[in-house]
């Protein structure tokens, strides 16, 4: 917490040594997801592939809390490594046990994936750019749970309970497609 | 940890903490491994237990480690090695994140941060990558199906954990486990604040559920199903030997210790004895020591039921989480949450 006492002084810019700090992990942090990113499409071990999902995800998880958004960062461990990737893994350990090289996994669908993603990519980056190109993070206060759960009940009610019902007919969905009788 | 270590530069500071959370993992692992599985379970037994190395027995998990240090570390022929070799330190990782959110006096404590409990359990639920790393790269099929079975149970009691602990965070009204104690320790029961509020009481029904889920979290006797041995040899430890099954088996005690911490703390009122100030200075010097005999107070039930009791079928334990435990803590979290606005 001391960290974000001395940010709170700091100019972003040309403030002293804990923006330093801070962008090197996050230059470090950056290059390690975008390693594991790419070996991640490109390995041919499905298993192995998942794994270095964790990584990317453990690297986001980072860099939010980097940015002072720890309920977020936090979150991100709990549901996507902790619950996402461990579903992806077991779906994948019960239908295919066999170790090493999926065989059935040639390049057929490479070309298109590859142009789907990079679409994705651009549309992503030109939304971001668009809104976000002149905006800068308020050093002052670091998100605090408190003030997340807070606008979430108050503010962000609406669309809360939107993604909870959504979710709720996901679920409902779920259990539907898979009962037998 | 905090005031000792107001003036000491980012290096010495981390150095420190490294050593000391080195020494809160270890420590009380060894503990629960001598008092519990070496000796109560002995005497539960009508048998001595080891009695050579050192007095009573006390030097045997020394002469343990060094017999598991030398011995050869194999790793099978078709298995993946990068990810056989890894999985032990996922788990190990996994612990030592663990140990971070639980503060051990008013000033000592690894990290004080806002969200706390939730670190906490997002941080637990690592584990789980590691042991399915553990049973798929070791090639071998009681392996795999031991992985499979531990995933299953831990996704399973992952979830009554985590509404179990959300009644604490209702009640206490703050997610910071440093703020739950001191909650704790200045509650109020009914207007009568003598023994503070430790939530064992108000929370009876979260405190066990909490301590089944941590129970099948540690795939500990009743909950086994993962490493039964008369069936899959050991699970996702069968190929394992030497320093990588220590590790593994390090990690599975050392949980053991932490998560028996984290109920004493969450329920039992952590480092705060009734009786002193809870902004006493003495704390920072006994509250560990507090700590530790509530932890093994928790452990010592946990171990109670892990010899007592023969194990659940695998539907069983599916049905208790799902059927049981989850409506139980549902119900419960609506309750606290009535009485919270009504009082």
């Amino acid at each position: 917490m001391s960290v974000y006492g001395e940010m709170a002084g700091l100019d972003p810019l040309t403030g002293g040594e804990v923006v330093v700090a801070q962008n090197i992990a996050f230059g470090l942090i950056a290059v390690i997801m975008l390693f594991s990113a790419l070996r991640m499409v490109t390995t041919r071990n499905v298993v192995h592939a998942a794994l270095y999902l964790v990584i990317v995800l453990a690297g986001s998880a980072a860099i939010f809390i980097l940015l002072g958004a720890e309920f977020v960062g936090v979150t991100q461990v709990l549901v996507y490594i902790g619950a996402i990737v461990v579903l992806f893994l077991f779906g994948i350990m019960l239908t295919r046990g066999a170790l090493g090289v999926d065989e059935e996994e040639k390049g057929e669908q490479r070309l298109m994936s590859c142009l789907v993603a990079g679409l994705l990519a651009i549309v992503t980056a030109g939304a971001l750019i668009n809104t976000f190109s002149d905006a800068e993070l308020t050093r002052s206060s670091p998100s605090t749970t408190a003030t997340v759960g807070d606008s979430i009940f108050s503010q962000f009610i609406i669309p809360f309970e939107a993604i909870s019902v959504l979710l709720l007919a996901a679920l409902i969905g779920a259990i539907v497609v898979a009962r037998k009788d | 940890m905090s005031v000792v270590l107001a003036d000491l530069a980012y290096w010495q500071e981390t150095t420190i903490r490294l050593l000391v959370g080195l020494v809160a993992v270890l420590l009380p692992a060894g503990t629960l491994v001598y008092l519990f599985l070496f000796k109560m379970m002995s005497f539960m037994q009508s048998r001595l237990g080891p009695m050579e190395a050192g007095p009573y027995g006390s030097l045997q998990l020394l002469a343990e480690v060094g017999k598991f240090l030398q011995k050869e570390d194999i790793v099978p022929q078709a298995a993946d090695r990068l990810i056989f070799k890894l999985a032990p330190f996922v788990v190990l990782v996994s612990t030592f994140l663990l140990i971070l959110v639980i503060p051990a006096g008013p000033d000592l404590w690894f990290i004080d941060v806002d969200t706390g409990i939730f670190l906490g359990l997002a941080v637990s639920s690592i584990s789980v990558i590691g042991i399915l790393m553990a049973g798929w790269a070791s090639s071998s099929k009681y392996s795999l199906l031991g992985a499979l079975r531990a995933t299953g149970q831990l996704i399973a009691y992952e979830l009554p954990m985590i509404l179990a602990v959300v009644g604490v965070v209702i009640q206490a009204g703050t997610l910071n486990v440093q703020e739950i104690v001191m909650a704790q320790a200045t509650g109020e029961i009914f207007g009568f604040g003598g023994i503070g509020s430790p939530y064992v009481i108000t929370q009876f029904v979260g405190f066990l559920i909490f301590l089944i889920a941590v129970q099948a979290e540690l795939t500990q006797p009743p909950f086994d199903m993962p490493v039964a041995e008369s069936e899959l040899v050991t699970g996702y430890l069968t190929e394992y030997s030497g320093i990588r099954f220590l590790m593994f088996f390090i990690g599975e005690f050392a949980t053991a210790a932490i998560f028996s911490a984290l109920a004493a703390t969450l329920f039992l009122g952590g480092w705060y004895v009734p009786g002193l100030e809870a902004t006493d200075n003495l704390f920072n010097v006994i509250g560990p020591i507090i700590l530790l005999g509530k932890m093994l107070l928790v452990a010592f039930f946990i171990f109670w039921f892990r010899f007592t009791y023969p194990r659940f079928r695998e539907d069983q334990l599916q049905q208790l989480a799902w059927k049981v435990l989850i409506p139980l803590s549902l119900v419960n979290i609506v309750i606290t949450g009535v009485l919270k606005v009504v009082f």
